[in-house]
């Protein structure tokens, strides 16, 4: 199973919203997976990029974690700590500084962008959206993952949105069956996912295609060729959204379409609430069909 | 007339007063308003009763329908009017995947689209789709007839026994054993009937028909290439 959630904001009136229609949507789809939860948030752009971090121990490792983050790389770094989770902005020229040195301190890296911020944990979605505020956080678009798992453990690093690449993120219903050697040919080429999940890698070959000068499009367009097995992936980019799902289609998926906005949902029960749904052009997404929207 | 409204009403409650209404035989009519894709409504309806689903439904909408008719005004979730046994399920939106699957006898109609494996395994149902089915469609169908108004996807009836499938616009491709094959008085007779208790506005004589060619009925090694 799996549940998934996304809304892409047309209208920026609805922008402070963003978070309270992405957990209602979330809670709805509970029932698709209880083991742990996430969202990716696109709000305000910070003066660098947002390293996301998160930590079993966030009493004794997040006090004093910006002035000796900020020491070792000679920068001015700031912090935001969100439960077990510390947003910390570095200079973008210091990204991958920052990531090493706080991977070095056995930090687990949830994500990195200019706007993204990703929150995840085990637990149900009501636990998690509550945990971390979600409700309160505005934006562009979002996306939101509630996870029954089948490919790897319930863990922090297993729950979804995965992100690997600088302001994207990916989430997954479904399993990729050639994924572990999918994984060792994006090694070869530079790209190394940090856990043994099988959607990790399907995020990894979309940010290698982008990171080749693929667009979003082509790159999920790719994913139709090169990954084998079950998926309806949701997919966010710093300034876009993107829906694939595989061609055998079991997966279910619903997309809805405003003026105002363009939500996904695993299931119309999450999309029931939205305003102006009963207006909304609604439809199943076909089969190996790309859709995206940019901003 | 009955109206329950599913804002107020838990879903086993709203299903508990369909299925002793329907038992009752007082052939009654229900309003069912808020239904918000909500799972497994209408289901198990054993009896002559007839209710209007105000909005989308989700999965299994009308499941195992026996004699009752029951309308959704939206779109409804994957599996509806699975294993129908009679009666009508009409639905006025889209439905999702495996609509009217393993169904052995009354009418589906489907105003919208369908996606894939419309009718799968159906063993006796009349399925009527006025815009276009998915992949897979009809696979392993073994009775009944599935028209479709619109186009049909990829491997349409595959692996198909004698379930008449009927398609007016293009077909992506044929499943494996399922082959194009004349239409005869009598399949215009059944399409015209089917057509208008679908309330369908096509001419039978659009249509082209398709069913098995009979060659994977027992296992040939000459055909090991087809399955």
């Amino acid at each position: 199973m799996c549940g998934i959630v996304g809304l892409f904001l047309k209208n920026d009136a609805l922008s402070p919203r963003l978070g309270d229609m992405l957990t209602d949507m979330l809670i709805t789809m509970t029932d698709r997976g209880p083991d742990s939860a996430g969202i990716a948030i696109y709000g305000e752009g910070a003066e660098g990029v947002k390293v996301t971090v998160q930590s079993e121990a966030p009493a004794t490792d997040f006090p004093g974690l910006d002035t000796a983050l900020a020491a070792e790389l000679g920068v001015p770094v700031t912090m935001k700590v969100v439960d077990t989770h510390a947003v910390l902005v570095v200079p973008e020229a210091q990204e991958a500084a920052a990531v090493a040195a706080l991977e070095a301190r056995g930090l687990r890296l949830m994500g990195v962008g200019q706007r993204m911020e990703i929150y995840k944990e085990t637990g149900l979605p009501k636990d998690v959206a509550a945990r971390f505020g979600i409700r309160a956080m505005g934006g562009t678009h979002g996306i939101g993952h509630t996870r029954m798992a089948t490919e790897s453990a319930v863990t922090t690093l297993g729950a979804h949105p995965f992100s690997t690449a600088e302001d994207q993120c990916l989430v997954h219903n479904g399993s990729l069956s050639n994924h572990n050697q999918m994984r060792r040919v994006l090694a070869k080429e530079g790209f190394h996912t940090r856990t043994e999940n099988d959607t990790e890698v399907g995020a990894t070959y979309i940010s290698y295609r982008i990171a080749k000068g693929a667009s979003l499009g082509e790159a999920l367009e790719g994913s139709l060729k090169d990954l084998d097995g079950f998926f309806t992936f949701v997919t966010g980019t710093r300034d876009g959204f993107g829906v694939v799902r595989d061609p055998i289609a079991c997966k279910p998926a619903v997309l809805a379409e405003t003026e105002d906005y363009v939500a996904f949902a695993s299931e119309y029960r999450a999309l029931a609430d939205l305003p102006g749904i009963e207006a909304a052009k609604v439809w199943e997404p076909e089969p190996a069909t790309v859709y995206f929207w940019e901003r | 007339m009955q109206t329950i409204d599913m804002g107020t009403t838990e879903l086993r409650e709203v299903n508990s007063a369909l299925q002793a209404a329907a038992k009752a035989q007082a052939n009654e009519e229900y309003v069912i308003e808020n239904p918000r894709g909500s799972h497994a409504l209408a289901v198990g309806l054993d009896g002559t009763l007839s209710v209007r689903v105000k909005g989308p439904t989700g999965y299994y909408t009308a499941g195992m329908n026996k004699l009752a008719t029951v309308t959704v005004e939206g779109s409804a979730g994957p599996g509806v009017a699975e294993n129908m046994m009679s009666g009508t399920v009409v639905i006025e939106g889209d439905a999702s995947q495996y609509a009217g699957a393993t169904g052995r006898g009354g009418l589906l109609v489907i105003k919208g689209n369908a996606s894939s494996r419309c009718g799968i395994s159906m063993k006796g149902i009349d399925i009527v789709v006025h815009g276009n089915i998915g992949h897979m469609s009809a696979f392993m169908a073994q009775r009944g007839t599935l028209v479709v108004l619109g186009d049909a996807g990829d491997a349409l009836g595959d692996s198909l026994y004698e379930a008449r499938l009927f398609v007016r616009g293009s077909v992506k491709s044929l499943g494996a054993d399922c082959v194009e094959k004349e239409m005869r008085p009598e399949h215009i007779e059944l399409l015209k009937d089917l057509l208008a208790r679908a309330g369908a506005d096509a001419k039978p004589e659009e249509f082209k028909r398709y069913g098995s060619s009979r060659k994977l009925y027992n296992f040939n090694i000459d055909h090991a290439d087809e399955y």
